[in-house]
């Protein structure tokens, strides 16, 4: 069995992944934030990733994709650089939604759910997106783009196929490109102490609390008789 | 038609364009509410919370303090924010996460200091990749800044934020579910009982979901104090609240009001506010609170926009989205487009769900083709029967969630409230908005 770290996912993944799995008391936890950092690297989740993140993360290849396979933007299949999900749910569709998503298919010359032949694009119909004050919408590797009509939507096309969208758009799979800076700061030491003399303070107010109402109401009932 | 002057308690810094950076979260009274809150001890910030009358702002409603309450006793293990805004045409998470970050923060070390949690993770809907960036460098920020991590602002408290990216899944806003795929699982609701997560939670520990809106609120209820929050809405309906309108309106957008004495009328006519119906056209309906939601029509407009007043008239307030449909909308359509996102998200498990929702999407689908049968709306009533006894409101509960039993509202709504609409289609063959 070949070691994680010296197969398919490379070394800044890895790292990546066990700086993860630190943050999570059980292991199995860290498996979807994984799972997006191997896409990252690939842009899906290759059968030799899927085999390295069981490793990791200490389950089987099969639950690994069991998992995967749930989630829509975890693939278990290729797609293409650019992601386009154009919403089609009430809201958008209320605005125009099916009308751009035919016109998106006309232009790209795909049906939804395929993608193109040179690998560039793959066209999905999405569930709601939450971006529904600008609808239609759509996200390209998941980055909002709103208000699209016909010709907007041919720009985009257009500066994706030219590179002119690089700095806001990313390749499929990269999700987040901000890096958590430095890992858990509180040691379970700190967190078992300041449990234990918190619990023992609240202990203490309420029973002086319980002991006030205890005290009121022995002299209510002493006047009353 | 009038528009309260209430403060705006949690959008107020988004007319700033770097609302999301610590130097203008600083700048504008940022993490004083923190200060103030680890001045007190727990259980006075939980009963400050508990005295605003919170209702949560997820879906459910369920009071914030009285989901704390119920460990207060003792110091608990987990607060999980549940940030996987899914519902249909519900936009206001997604605002207050990529716009506003630091206020979301503050409000989690509040929360975790108030239930003494020992850790929290944020769970982000995994397509909010912008929302996901801003909120992983507030963090950052909040670390350094000292208003997350060990010994926060010297007070003696501690706790470690994670932000945990989700992956795609409308289930996951169910609270059990988004705790099993936070466990690296499918997102699989739990069953019931337990009911809550207080008591078996994350890795079968006593847990706390709370929903963003919900905790974004409580920076400004440390520093205004319950009294200036409460003055605020009538009844149980407290204080503001976002709600995200969307469809057939000249402005639609994420507006925060003042519950109650806000209708719908003001939210979707006022020109500060949704500004009317495009090309003046009728108003059709509206689908209040998420496509969960049984409709309303043109005469509920001047219902207030409360949680109580809205549930006595058979509806739900939700997750605060408002749908409006003019006289242009076909409501066969627009039915089989909610049901078929239920069918695309149905998680499987329960049958009168996986296949319920199927059915009901293939025979809306041919009634809006043009070729459905007369029969075919009883036989959409009778599925509906199946998913949720009685089609009633709230429905009767048939599966481990309420996803499935709430499929039926549209489609009841729809039928209702439109027959005639479903038998032209039928009669003559199509659909006559086409």
């Amino acid at each position: 069995m070949t070691p994680a770290g010296a197969g398919h996912l490379t070394p800044e993944v890895v790292a990546e992944a066990r700086e993860i799995l630190d943050l999570y008391p059980h292991r199995r936890s860290a498996l979807i934030p994984i799972c997006h950092l191997a896409q990252r690297q690939d842009g899906w989740l290759r059968p030799e990733a899927v085999t390295e993140i069981a490793e990791l993360v200490g389950i089987t290849p099969a639950e690994v994709i069991g998992t995967a396979s749930f989630y829509e933007m975890l693939r278990t299949t290729p797609v293409g650089t650019y992601v386009i999900s154009v919403c089609t749910n009430i809201a958008c569709m209320l605005r125009g939604a099916y009308e751009l998503l035919e016109h998106a298919e006309q232009s790209l010359g795909v049906r939804a759910g395929a993608t193109t032949e040179d690998g560039e694009f793959t066209l999905e119909e999405a569930e709601c997106i939450a971006d529904c004050g600008r609808a239609p919408c759509l996200q390209v590797n998941h980055r909002f783009v709103g208000d699209v009509t016909a010709e907007s939507f041919d720009q985009l096309v257009d500066d994706l196929r030219h590179d002119r969208r690089h700095d806001d758009i990313p390749s499929h799979g990269t999700l987040v490109r901000v890096r958590r800076q430095g890992g858990l700061r509180v040691d379970e030491a700190t967190v078992r102490a300041e449990r234990d003399a918190a619990a023992a303070a609240m202990a203490e107010r309420a029973a002086a609390a319980s002991g006030g109402q205890h005290g009121a109401g022995t002299t209510t009932s002493g006047s009353a008789s | 038609m009038t528009v309260t002057d209430a403060p705006r308690i949690i959008t107020a810094r988004l007319e700033h364009d770097d609302s999301h950076t610590l130097e203008r979260y600083l700048a504008t009274g940022g993490y004083e509410g923190l200060r103030k809150a680890l001045s007190m001890t727990p259980e006075d910030v939980a009963r400050e919370v508990d005295a605003v009358s919170l209702l949560g702002r997820g879906g459910a409603g369920f009071p914030a303090g009285r989901k704390w309450s119920m460990l207060r006793k003792a110091p608990t293990a987990y607060l999980v924010v549940n940030g996987d805004e899914s519902e249909p045409a519900t936009f206001k998470d997604h605002l207050l996460i990529e716009r506003d970050p630091h206020q979301l923060i503050e409000g989690v070390v509040i929360a975790a200091y108030a239930i003494q949690a020992a850790r929290v993770f944020l769970y982000v809907r995994g397509e909010f990749a912008l929302g996901l960036e801003r909120v992983t460098s507030a963090l950052n920020d909040a670390y350094e800044h000292g208003a997350v991590g060990n010994d926060i602002f010297g007070s003696g408290f501690s706790v470690d934020v994670v932000v945990h990216p989700g992956a795609g899944a409308y289930i996951c806003g169910e609270e059990t579910a988004l705790l099993e795929s936070l466990e690296g699982k499918r997102g699989f609701p739990r069953i019931k009982p337990p009911y809550f997560p207080a008591a078996v939670g994350l890795y079968g520990e006593p847990t706390v979901v709370n929903n963003v809106e919900t905790l974004s609120n409580l920076p400004w209820v440390m520093v205004h104090g319950s009294e200036a929050f409460t003055a605020l809405g009538a009844g149980r309906s407290t204080g503001t609240r976002l709600f995200a309108l969307a469809g057939h309106v000249r402005n639609p957008g994420v507006y925060e009001v003042e519950m109650v004495k806000t209708t719908f009328r003001d939210l979707i006519y006022a020109p500060e506010l949704g500004g009317g119906i495009p090309e003046d056209r009728e108003l059709k309906a509206i689908i209040p609170g998420g496509v969960s939601a049984p409709w309303f029509g043109p005469q509920h407009l001047d219902m207030p926009l409360g949680q109580d007043e809205v549930g006595d008239a058979g509806s739900m307030l939700g997750s605060g989205s408002v749908v409006v449909m003019d006289d242009s909308t076909c409501v066969v359509r627009a039915a089989w487009r909610i049901t078929r996102f239920f069918w695309r998200e149905s998680c499987g498990q329960c049958t009168p769900c996986r296949e319920g929702s199927g059915w009901l999407e293939k025979v809306l689908r041919r009634i809006e083709d043009g070729v459905g049968r007369a029969s075919d709306i009883d036989l959409l009533m009778d599925v509906c029967d199946n998913l949720a006894p009685g089609v009633s409101w709230p429905p009767q509960q048939t599966t481990i969630c309420v996803l499935g039993p709430s499929i039926p509202s549209s489609i009841a709504s729809g039928i209702r409230m439109f027959r005639d609409e479903f038998l032209v289609h039928v009669k003559d063959g199509g659909c006559p908005y086409a």
